[in-house]
């Protein structure tokens, strides 16, 4: 018995150093040098399916080309007039979106190739062995017994201090040592609230940083966005005003510099929203606003649709790609799933959050372009630097319905095809 | 992409879907990871409502139709069993036969069982037989509001009249698997499943 529990204790004794080293030189020490771990070079090879592999190969072809070659063959491929096997071609789209389509999978977090050692993170991967358990177990033991209460400690102490301060200041007459102080204090919060999520964070470009007068355009995946981009410079946060804690939040910090806060009513009303931000942007002393345009938290695979309603604004937009690397802990907020205090809890008590924040260069809406092209404009360039998918769907479609716009589409095109210039002549 | 997936599915049921579709263990693994995040009310079965959750569908002209064919006679909830089996009818057909030793009739994925596949969209009420109504509600499902009734009416008209070999101004499943006997329906009815 006894020459056992020694080797017991020696194997654990053993496994936690090895473990305590491996954080050190994973976490701590590349931060300290400022090294990235490639995240980039990785995520632009991943291609479109999840990491855990292709279901399928789709097939690139178009209505007409598909059309054409099931056609050749058939009964009269000279006329261009309906076959019984047109229905072919949708059927196999349907099929193959059946099995593998480019949007549900973005709502959720997304799949890792090996286990990082959180239960969260454990889809398809069982019992693999008794080391990796007692890993994990460890795991367990470091991550909540030892990290998360140290980070919750950090993080009341940021937004207490937040709040305090920011009220404080708010009693300062208007003027530069106002804004100096708010400043300051902002930064220090967040950066202690970084602390607290023990975000390592890498920034590039540093030369592109928003400025006053413009609009910071960020993909969206979860609320620490706003923390990450907050803890390097001072941004006008929009958004609803909520109740409670959040609410007592937004209500103390717009006191010591102007937040575009919103009623819930005010909310619907895009002219509205529409004037205050562009009111804020003219006046060239007040901070850049920091916007969202997706609207809500997407997975950190893709960026989907941006909403124009900030791309109409006269000004200069400054575009920023945030791109998380998840096997450290998965920041994704999947808002269906979790609440806001659940979620909070799981990214404190994750390894860390690791992630690299990507400065582009300002862009302009150009002649002839309007807002849609714009945004579209945009999200390519953001989607293009971080790596991700640039997807044209909605994230709205998280919780609604697919507009029948799209389906219409489809049917024009294809009656097109059937009927051909017969159509067009007596149309016109 | 859902927690847990595949502890829910048993070798012996991975072994009889292998035997009664001819997909490999891996794809079926993945497959029920498929069906699982689809699954959103997590009860093993799959409803019309998450079958229209997928934008791409529910944007698919033919997509209600395509929803169908996974629901038997009836019943509207689709097990993993039913999926498959649907699934199955779009495996490539390979030249060596992996699944040859089937005793109990062709394959899934076989043309003639590709074809009913098709036939079956058409053929609503399951009577075998494709009626002038039938073949027009899913042309109309096809050109929505671009085309006129009586052109689409013509259009059908023209299409069994071709097809129609005995007179009964319907389209039985023999006259239309001889209508497309030179499409090359094993490929444009397949996808590429990889493995």
């Amino acid at each position: 018995m006894s020459p056992f529990n020694n080797l017991l204790c020696m194997l654990l004794g053993i496994s936690f150093t090895v473990w305590f080293t491996l954080l050190l030189v994973f976490i701590i020490v590349p931060a300290i040098f400022g090294l990235s771990f490639g995240i980039r070079g990785l995520y632009m090879k991943t291609p479109s399916c999840s990491l855990s592999g292709c279901i399928i190969a789709k097939e690139p072809t178009s209505l007409e080309e598909e059309l054409k070659e099931i056609r050749r063959n058939g009964p009269s491929p000279s006329t261009s007039e309906f076959e019984m096997s047109d229905t072919f071609y949708f059927c196999r789209r349907g099929i193959e979106s059946i099995v593998d389509d480019e949007v549900t999978k973005r709502f959720t977090a997304e799949e890792l190739e090996s286990w990082n050692l959180l239960t969260r993170s454990n889809y398809n991967f069982q019992h693999i062995s008794t080391r990796l358990t007692v890993l994990w177990g460890l795991g367990v033991v470091i991550r909540y017994g030892f990290l998360l209460p140290l980070r919750l400690t950090l993080a009341i102490t940021g937004v207490s201090l937040l709040v305090v301060f920011t009220t404080m200041i708010g009693f300062l007459p208007n003027g530069r040592v106002k804004h100096f102080l708010s400043e300051k204090v902002h930064l220090m919060c967040y950066r202690i609230c970084v602390r607290a999520l023990t975000a390592i964070i890498t920034y590039h470009h540093s030369e592109n940083k928003p400025k006053n007068g413009g609009i910071c355009v960020a993909n969206h995946t979860s609320p620490i966005d706003v923390i990450i981009l907050a803890s390097d410079g001072c941004y006008a946060m929009v958004g609803q005003i909520h109740g409670g804690l959040m609410g007592l939040i937004q209500k103390s910090m717009v006191k010591a510099c102007p937040h575009i806060w919103f009623e819930r009513s005010e909310v619907k009303d895009r002219h509205l929203v529409a004037k205050r931000l562009s009111d804020h942007v003219k006046d060239k002393s007040k901070l850049p606003i920091l916007i969202f345009p997706e609207g809500t938290c997407i997975n950190n695979t893709s960026v989907m649709m941006f909403k124009k309603g900030s791309f109409e604004i006269a000004s200069t937009v400054y575009p920023v790609a945030i791109k998380y690397d998840p096997r450290f802990g998965d920041a994704f907020w999947n808002s269906s799933k979790f609440g806001m205090v659940n979620y909070l809890l799981r990214m404190m008590s994750s390894w860390a959050i690791v992630c690299s924040v990507w400065y582009l260069p300002p862009m302009s809406r150009q002649e002839g372009e309007d807002a849609v092209q714009f945004a579209n404009r945009v999200k390519a360039a953001i989607a293009r630097q971080g790596g991700l998918v640039d997807l044209l769907w909605d994230g709205g479609l998280k919780r609604g319905k697919v507009k029948d716009t799209f389906k219409e589409e489809q049917q024009k095109l294809y009656s097109k095809i059937l009927v051909g210039t017969q159509e067009n002549r007596s149309r016109s | 992409m859902g927690s847990r997936a595949s502890s829910l599915l048993r070798e012996e049921d991975i072994e009889e879907i292998k035997k009664e579709t001819g997909f490999s263990h891996s794809q079926i693994t993945r497959l029920y990871s498929r069906f699982h995040s689809l699954d959103k009310g997590e009860n093993g079965a799959l409803s019309r409502e998450d079958f229209q959750r997928i934008p791409e569908l529910a944007i698919n002209p033919l997509g209600d139709r395509i929803i169908n064919a996974f629901f038997p006679e009836g019943e509207d909830q689709a097990n993993f069993r039913g999926f498959m089996r649907t699934l199955a009818h779009f495996r490539p057909v390979e030249d060596n036969e992996k699944n040859k030793d089937l005793t109990s009739g062709e394959p899934l994925n076989s043309r003639t069982n590709k074809l009913l596949f098709a036939f079956r969209l058409y053929d609503l009420d399951r009577d075998d037989k494709i009626s002038r109504d039938e073949l027009l509600q899913v042309l109309r499902m096809m050109v929505g509001v671009n085309i006129s009734d009586e052109q689409l009416g013509s259009i059908a008209d023209r299409t069994i009249q071709e097809a129609d070999t005995n007179g009964d101004m319907c389209i039985s499943f023999s006259e239309f698997i001889k209508v497309l006997e030179k499409v090359d329906v094993e490929q444009k009815m397949s996808i590429r499943f990889l493995h």
